[in-house]
């Protein structure tokens, strides 16, 4: 059992070392850093919760050629990610524009803040309004006098 | 208190919908655009070299496929059937070795009208292609109407692509 285990970690540690050895070369420092941003930022249409640079997938392997090409056509960033969005659509895009379709992910967050500073501020009032008043958790003279009763009962 | 009790049906009913959905399912970019333009050759040898203005004319299916796909393999009959029922179907044989998708179309019968080589796969990109089969729907003016990601099969076809291309039949 031990053994499976060790061997399917190996396993598993090879595939993801093969995983994303490219052999591009690039003019500048500058443009390898475009690159890597890109394809860490670009979502891969086939393995849906990777990013085309770690996806061994064969359309992020295209996907990663075309965008070297267009870096060394000298695009730029923008032009390159809305060519892939003009095929895959606003999917391949980790970080999603702003849009009508995209505005409940954009303000939904901020929305459940407000629902829950609305929920605290609910309780908090609730509280203390409860707290302000004590005589209204003070015994009654009756309940006091039922109260010695029991407490005597229970005393003899 | 009625809270737990909302919250749960809340929650109960996104994740019963969560059930049918299917997150492999991407819709295309290109639904009610121009099939985009291309010049390639045939998979046949010996025929002229196929671009765009040959799909237009008639509403047709556009079916992505290779022989290195195994689910290809079994809609492969189901596109046989509806190429004999007179559905016009062209193929893009994508990323493919051309003499093994020869070999396929000759041992599996050849359901295509057009049998598009896209060998590098660049037509494949600029249909935003991301596995196979896929198949687009296009309409006689070659304009792209509807996407299906996956096998068609006698089911897929009947609810879901053959209402659509009946239309577009209809309305030519």
């Amino acid at each position: 059992m031990k053994r499976l285990f060790a061997s399917l970690c190996l396993l598993a540690c090879s595939l993801m070392a093969s995983a994303a050895i490219d052999t591009y070369t690039f003019d500048s420092e500058a443009e390898r850093e475009r690159y890597r941003s890109l394809t860490e930022e670009l979502r891969c249409p086939k393995c849906q919760n990777q990013n085309i640079a770690d996806s061994n997938s064969p359309i992020a392997m295209d996907l990663r050629d075309e965008i070297y090409r267009m870096l060394q056509e000298g695009r730029s960033n923008e032009q390159i990610v809305d060519y892939l969005v003009a095929r895959y659509g606003d999917f391949v895009r980790y970080r999603p524009p702003l849009n009508p379709t995209t505005f409940l992910l954009w303000y939904g967050p901020f929305g459940l803040l407000a629902i829950g500073l609305v929920v605290v501020v609910f309780i908090v009032t609730k509280r203390r309004r409860a707290n302000v008043s004590p005589s209204a958790q003070a015994l009654s003279p009756a309940e006091r006098e039922r109260l010695a009763a029991l407490l005597d009962k229970k005393d003899p | 208190m009625l809270l737990p009790l909302a919250i749960f049906l809340i929650v109960a009913v996104f994740l019963y919908r969560g059930l049918f959905l299917n997150p492999s399912e991407l819709p295309s970019a290109l639904i009610g655009k121009p099939f985009p333009a291309f010049t390639l050759p045939s998979v046949k040898a010996g025929e002229p070299a196929i671009t765009q203005a040959d799909l237009l004319g008639k509403p047709a299916l556009v079916n992505v496929w290779g022989t290195w796909c195994v689910a290809c393999k079994v809609e492969h009959p189901v596109l046989n059937k509806l190429a004999s029922q007179g559905v016009v179907i062209h193929g893009i044989n994508y990323k493919d070795d051309t003499a093994a998708a020869r070999d396929w179309l000759r041992d599996f019968h050849d359901p295509y009208q057009l049998n598009i080589s896209d060998v590098d796969g660049s037509l494949g990109l600029d249909l935003g292609v991301y596995g196979a089969p896929e198949t687009f729907l296009i309409d006689h003016n070659g304009i792209i109407r509807h996407k299906y990601v996956g096998v068609i099969d006698e089911r897929v076809w009947q609810q879901e692509i053959a209402p659509l291309y009946q239309a577009m039949v209809d309305d030519q």
